[in-house]
């Protein structure tokens, strides 16, 4: 049985600045994401790649067009309503990771949670699980300056799929990590699409994740002019095989 | 979560964390100690109506004071008004200034209060040496321990002259201080008439004490009536007019309030600057937490928790300084006064200024765009 979108945008157009200064950094994008897949947004620096993921993500409005979250469409919606539709349906992974320098891994996790309103030992056992599930079960306690890079985007992957968002968005999540850490997150991201029936978004334009998705779409000049999906009936790699395929090369 | 991040977000830059704590400390400190001269000097002002045994307090027309009575209520007003129903006693009180000639030389300005205690008027209280019987031995007056040295004598058995008389030190009272700075010399009525050079029949006050079921405001009619030329005041109302003689009119009292209130304005600018900056170095992970949806109350209580815990480290620190200050004043001529009200009031008020100190962080934090997570 086919799930139906997890996040769907139409004829989305941003405009940014206004008067003589006015940028349209998307001119009518179409895009739907499904549960289980994870897709790769790609495109040159300025194409709109990250303007369009904070307008899936809710975090900035289109100027016009629709995004139905869940099924909610979230035209006309305050910011206050728009806060709650992400903390209960996205998950974000950021570039630079945008851990809390003050908070440990297991409480970096943890905010997540509060933010939702779980509290107490259940919201602990959680976000103790899902750190388990990256890989830092080990790390619990340590702050995120006695993390590398690559750990660190483990929590912040940890920290965004903790709530069981519908969908996770990432933005250049392998940017600043060396190649091992970097095929180490697409790897659990590959993993949170497949495993977990999530719809994974992440914005790159490192060629070395494109092993990891089941879908590319290209964008450029804010329009997306091509989108590349895996051949039906050809089963997307399995997390086991792109290890050992990364391991044969490392 | 919102205690810890707010508390990790605190002591995460200890020397900002100083400095707010410095800014409460010396606000608290300083709203304390005018508040606790401003009380000490109540209570001195005060002293003196509190402790007379009567509900109601006949004056000269306008006496605007406890030592400003004068000397003009006679005989014929203590006869009208125990005339008055439910007036159950009538007691005497003579209260002036007089000068107190030291005897090594040179003189100073005391209060005379001349009251006998058998009228269940006035007795000084807090003997720490004699007895009323002694005070009434020739010549005996009593004064307070605290102003031995502003006297010139060391204790009782010593003498020396107040206006046109020879007195001798019979006792010693502890802790009845005078605001004005003039020490109180208690002595029974007559000697002080004696003393003061006034007339047989002339008096200050009368202390009238009514019986149990009188009316106070339907005697105080009565006798306004009957006593031309006197004011007749109840206790709360002499004790209001003292303390604005005292401390508004002379300006006293303002300069005390006046400090109070520029410590709690230092107090409020100091923590609202420190936790303006700390949330502006926090900036981003405000914004981390919009983007991952938090509702901006939950950013707001982040905020507040964080001058809570300011405020509460503060108010202890300031509060262990204030104490240290107060016990150091004890024996000074103003000594600070500290009730659990003061305190609850101080803390109350630490928070409520810590509270105004956050508005303008929660203002800044308001206005985070979520979208600058993706401009690091």
């Amino acid at each position: 049985m086919t799930l139906p979108p997890s996040l769907e945008a139409e004829d989305i157009v941003k405009e940014l600045g206004r008067g003589a200064g006015k940028v349209v950094a998307l001119k009518g994008v179409s895009l739907s994401l499904n549960p289980g897949e994870l897709t790769l947004l790609m495109g040159p620096s300025g194409s709109g790649k990250t303007t369009l993921l904070s307008i899936l993500g809710c975090i900035l409005t289109q100027t016009s067009g629709e995004i139905r979250v869940a099924g909610q469409s979230t035209t006309g919606l305050s910011p206050e309503e728009l806060a709650e539709l992400r903390r209960k349906n996205i998950g974000y992974i950021f570039q630079s990771y945008n851990l809390f320098p003050t908070l440990n891994a297991l409480e970096n996790v943890r905010i997540a949670l509060d933010v939702l309103g779980q509290k107490g030992y259940a919201a602990s056992q959680r976000a103790e699980e899902v750190l388990h599930d990256v890989g830092l079960g080990h790390r619990l306690k340590n702050f995120p300056g006695n993390l590398s890079g690559g750990e660190q985007q483990r929590v912040a992957v940890a920290r965004a799929i903790a709530s069981s968002p519908s969908v996770v968005l990432a933005d250049e999540p392998t940017a600043a990590l060396d190649s091992e850490n970097g095929h180490a997150v697409m790897e659990l991201l590959a993993r949170i699409a497949r495993e977990q029936e999530r719809s994974v978004l992440a914005v790159t334009h490192d060629p070395r994740t494109l092993g990891y998705a089941d879908r590319v779409v290209r964008i450029e000049d804010g329009l997306i002019v091509g989108e590349e999906r895996r051949p039906d009936g050809l089963d997307a790699p399995s997390v086991t095989d792109l290890t050992k395929r990364r391991k044969a090369h490392g | 979560m919102i205690l810890t991040l707010a508390f990790r977000n605190l002591f995460h830059d200890r020397i900002r964390l100083a400095v707010t704590l410095i800014g409460i400390l010396f606000s608290i400190v300083l709203v304390a100690v005018q508040l606790g001269l401003y009380l000490g000097s109540s209570r001195m002002i005060t002293a003196m109506i509190e402790r007379a045994n009567g509900e109601l307090w006949v004056t000269a027309y306008g006496a605007k004071s406890f030592e400003d009575g004068g000397l003009l209520l006679t005989q014929r007003e203590r006869h009208a008004a125990l005339a008055t129903p439910g007036v159950k006693a009538v007691s005497p009180m003579i209260v002036a200034f007089a000068e107190w000639r030291k005897p090594s030389g040179g003189s100073t300005r005391v209060v005379v209060v001349g009251t006998d205690a058998e009228d269940g008027g006035l007795e000084p209280w807090s003997l720490v040496k004699g007895t009323w019987a002694d005070i009434k031995a020739p010549d005996a007056i009593a004064v307070d321990n605290s102003y031995l040295r502003e006297l010139d004598i060391s204790g009782v058995g010593d003498t020396a002259q107040i206006a046109q008389g020879r007195v001798k030190v019979r006792a010693l009272t502890s802790g009845i201080r005078s605001f004005t700075q003039s020490p109180y010399v208690f002595t029974p009525l007559n000697r002080a008439r004696h003393l003061l050079g006034a007339p047989a029949d002339k008096t200050t006050f009368f202390l009238v004490q009514l019986y149990p079921d009188a009316n106070v405001e339907a005697v105080r009619a009565d006798l306004l009536q009957r006593l031309e030329g006197a004011d007749v005041l109840t206790r709360p109302e002499f004790r209001d007019r003292s303390l604005t003689q005292w401390l508004f009119r002379t300006g006293a009292g303002v300069a005390l309030i006046g400090g109070a209130l520029l410590g709690i304005l230092v107090g409020t600018v100091i923590v609202a600057q420190t936790l303006y900056s700390s949330t502006k170095d926090h900036l981003n992970e405000f914004a981390t937490l919009r983007a991952l949806g938090s509702s901006s109350g939950y950013i707001h209580k982040v905020i507040l928790a964080q001058a809570g815990m300011s405020a509460v480290i503060g108010y202890v620190l300031g509060m262990m300084i204030s104490l240290t200050v107060l016990v150091m004043s004890k024996s000074s001529p103003l000594p600070l006064v500290m009730t659990w009200g003061l305190a609850g009031a101080l803390f109350a008020l630490t928070l409520s200024m810590c509270a105004i100190s956050a508005v303008s962080a929660i203002i800044k934090v308001t206005k985070i765009d979520p979208a600058t997570v993706f401009n690091r």
